[in-house]
């Protein structure tokens, strides 16, 4: 039997509600600072190894985004690992909050659906972090304007969008992540240290223990070993095991993109590379084509992460 | 009582093995406010619970004002009212904007929404706090925000889980007379308590759970009757010779028992204060106090689990011998 009308009745009103909770809040207030610093920052190195190398690239604005200078990790990098914790920071206690304060059964009497409330608050955490990182991409490219003084062709400009779209992208897994262990655990203080473990594991310890693990399951082979080359069969594996992590995913992603020479993603053999001219930029598209795995695993990977949360959910009790 | 709002026919409800509600019937009239009141675990949220669609039916069936709430929860949290056991608000937000947000979520247009949130809250007496962050609200403030939001609602019936418990005095008869009010409208109300007392005096019936069951149901006055014995019993104090020895021929009478230095108690049939007071008259006493014994349901609960309990003990006896 089909249940009565929309599973989406409520949706927008749920989203506005939770969209101005988090921009008011304090937490939002401390997150967007130490965003903004932060980049600050890395765009200070980077422009400043710009000035000091780089002189002919033909792709000088993209190299504000990757550039690094010691001690300093490039804006990237930067990115990578606090649009997690923004994330989590924004879905640690989206659902076991409104058991807190007993606000879920008195909502829930309403006439809407659970499901209503999950995709408003999803909806809602991932404008959050849309607004947040369009406003820091804007701040970026004003700056780098500034403090370059070389207009971005048209392509930069396009490949620069692609990088916001998948970092808004990847916000939204972190996001999804934080959400499902908020339905999973009553405690807020609980799901939001299991969640900051958890990406700590996959974004630090899983792209070591990937190539330890990738050895078990395919030894390497003595004879390549001899030569000096890696077995193409173990390079295989790390690269399946390392990209069940996110943020392996998000940094091939942004490497295609933002680097126009990025010709492959996974181990590549000679003979795949003759007649290419190495160093040579490819055209958009085609580092769309490369990137596009990556990306369509990172919006599986959210899926599949909210359903799971969606299911846990609808199946809890409501009393606290 | 000729419409019933809320019927359930053999209510059940599982976790596992276990079973929280065991088949329990009830139906609840039009304007009538019903008590389901026992212990804490006894089932009466979960009995709530179902009635809203919030949680599986695992047997038998409820209807709604007509609807199914497990096939039909839209239809029906539209027209109840549902005050939850220690009611929550976004403690940021003001009260008036708390009642917003529900407001739209029900889908009220902007106009009608402001008329309806001023007018709910000058009911409960909380109009001049609509601004005030709920934060800074007491617990009876926060009640009674609950019960607003059920008036702005425009329900048809009020399902109030333990809105009393954890009140001061003067808090609970607030929330008590704005419950009667709900009646006076034709609102139906359906109140779940553990406090038997508080909530005798509002409730037209109760049904009495025990263990996931309906043990006792009616109103307080014929639960009396039925589990104390069916007697009245009537307080005298007043001074008189042979006084008690007169009283105790009035017909209907069965028994004259001396509680005090002047203070008689009478147990009888029916309500004998007329005659009595005619008795201390006659015998030139001095007539003090006057009083019948309302049948409280704590007695009568109390009363009926002792029986119960003894009953089980017998069974158990039998068993044992007939083994």
């Amino acid at each position: 039997m089909r249940r009565e009308g929309s599973a989406f009745q409520g949706v927008g009103v749920v989203t506005l509600k939770e969209l101005s909770d988090h921009l008011t809040s304090v937490r939002m207030r401390v997150l967007e600072w130490l965003v903004v610093l932060v980049a600050l920052a890395a765009l200070y190195g980077a422009i400043q190894q710009i000035k000091d190398t780089t002189a002919e690239d033909p792709f000088l604005f993209l190299r504000l985004f990757t550039t690094s200078r010691d001690p300093l990790p490039s804006f990237v990098s930067f990115i990578s690992f606090l649009v997690p914790l923004m994330a989590i920071g924004l879905g640690f206690d989206a659902v076991n909050g409104e058991y807190t304060r007993r606000t879920l059964s008195r909502i829930l009497s309403q006439p809407i659906y659970r499901d209503a409330l999950l995709f408003g608050k999803f909806l809602a955490g991932v404008a959050t972090l849309a607004i947040s990182l369009i406003t820091l991409w804007l701040l970026v490219m004003g700056l780098g304007l500034l403090l370059i003084g070389i207009p971005p062709g048209a392509e930069e400009i396009g490949r620069c969008i692609l990088f916001l779209i998948v970092t808004i992208i990847y916000a939204g897994v972190w996001l999804a992540v934080a959400m499902l262990f908020s339905i999973v655990f009553r405690s807020a203080a609980t799901a939001a240290l299991v969640t900051l473990g958890i990406w700590l594991v996959i974004t630090f310890i899983w792209p070591v223990l990937a190539g330890a693990v990738a050895q078990v399951i395919v030894p390497i082979d003595p004879r390549y070993a001899a030569l000096g080359l890696q077995t193409p069969g173990t390079v295989e594996a790390e690269h399946i095991l390392a990209r069940l992590s996110p943020s392996t995913l998000f940094a091939e992603t942004v490497v295609a993109i933002l680097d126009p020479t990025t010709r492959s993603l996974g181990p590549i053999y000679l003979s795949q590379m003759q007649g290419a001219v190495l160093g040579a930029p490819l055209p958009i598209g085609e580092s769309i084509l490369i990137a596009w795995p990556q990306t369509v695993g990172m919006i599986a990977s959210a899926i599949v992460l909210f359903v799971i949360g969606y299911v846990i959910f609808q199946r809890q009790e409501v009393r606290a | 009582m000729s419409e019933m709002v809320i019927e359930a026919s053999g209510l059940t409800k599982k976790y596992g093995a276990a079973t929280a509600v065991d088949h329990i019937s009830f139906g609840v009239g039009r304007g009538e406010i019903f008590g389901l009141l026992g212990p804490n675990g006894a089932g009466k949220t979960t009995t709530i619970l179902m009635m809203l669609g919030l949680t599986d039916i695992s047997e038998g069936g409820i209807r709604v004002l007509g609807f199914d709430p497990a096939r039909e929860p839209l239809s029906v949290k539209r027209r109840v009212g549902y005050l939850p056991d220690t009611v929550g608000f976004y403690d940021q937000l003001t009260a008036a904007d708390n009642l917003r947000y529900t407001a739209r979520l029900i889908g009220f247009k902007k106009a009608e929404r402001e008329q309806k949130i001023a007018a709910a809250l000058e009911r409960v007496g909380l109009a001049e706090f609509a601004e005030k962050r709920v934060s800074t609200y007491s617990r009876g403030m926060r009640q009674r925000l609950g019960l607003a939001e059920i008036l702005m609602k425009g329900a048809q019936i009020a399902i109030l889980d333990e809105p009393t418990s954890g009140l001061d005095p003067h808090a609970t008869s607030e929330l008590l007379a704005i419950i009667r009010a709900f009646k006076a409208e034709g609102v139906s109300v359906l109140l779940s308590s553990h406090l038997l007392e508080r909530v005798q005096s509002v409730c037209d019936r109760v049904a009495l759970f025990s263990g996931g069951r309906i043990a006792l149901m009616g109103s307080v006055a014929e639960l009396g009757r039925e589990i104390l014995g069916g007697g009245f019993v009537v307080d005298i104090e007043a001074e008189g010779a042979g006084l008690a020895e007169r009283l105790a021929l009035i017909p209907g009478v069965s028994g004259v028992e001396r509680t005090g230095i002047s203070k008689l108690r009478l147990h009888a049939d029916r309500d004998v204060r007329p005659e009595a007071a005619v008795e201390v008259v006659a015998s030139q006493g001095r007539l003090r106090f006057l009083g019948v014994q309302e049948p409280s349901l704590d007695a009568i609960y109390n009363r009926y689990f002792e029986t119960r309990a003894s009953e089980e003990l017998a069974m158990k006896d039998r068993t044992r011998h007939a083994a």
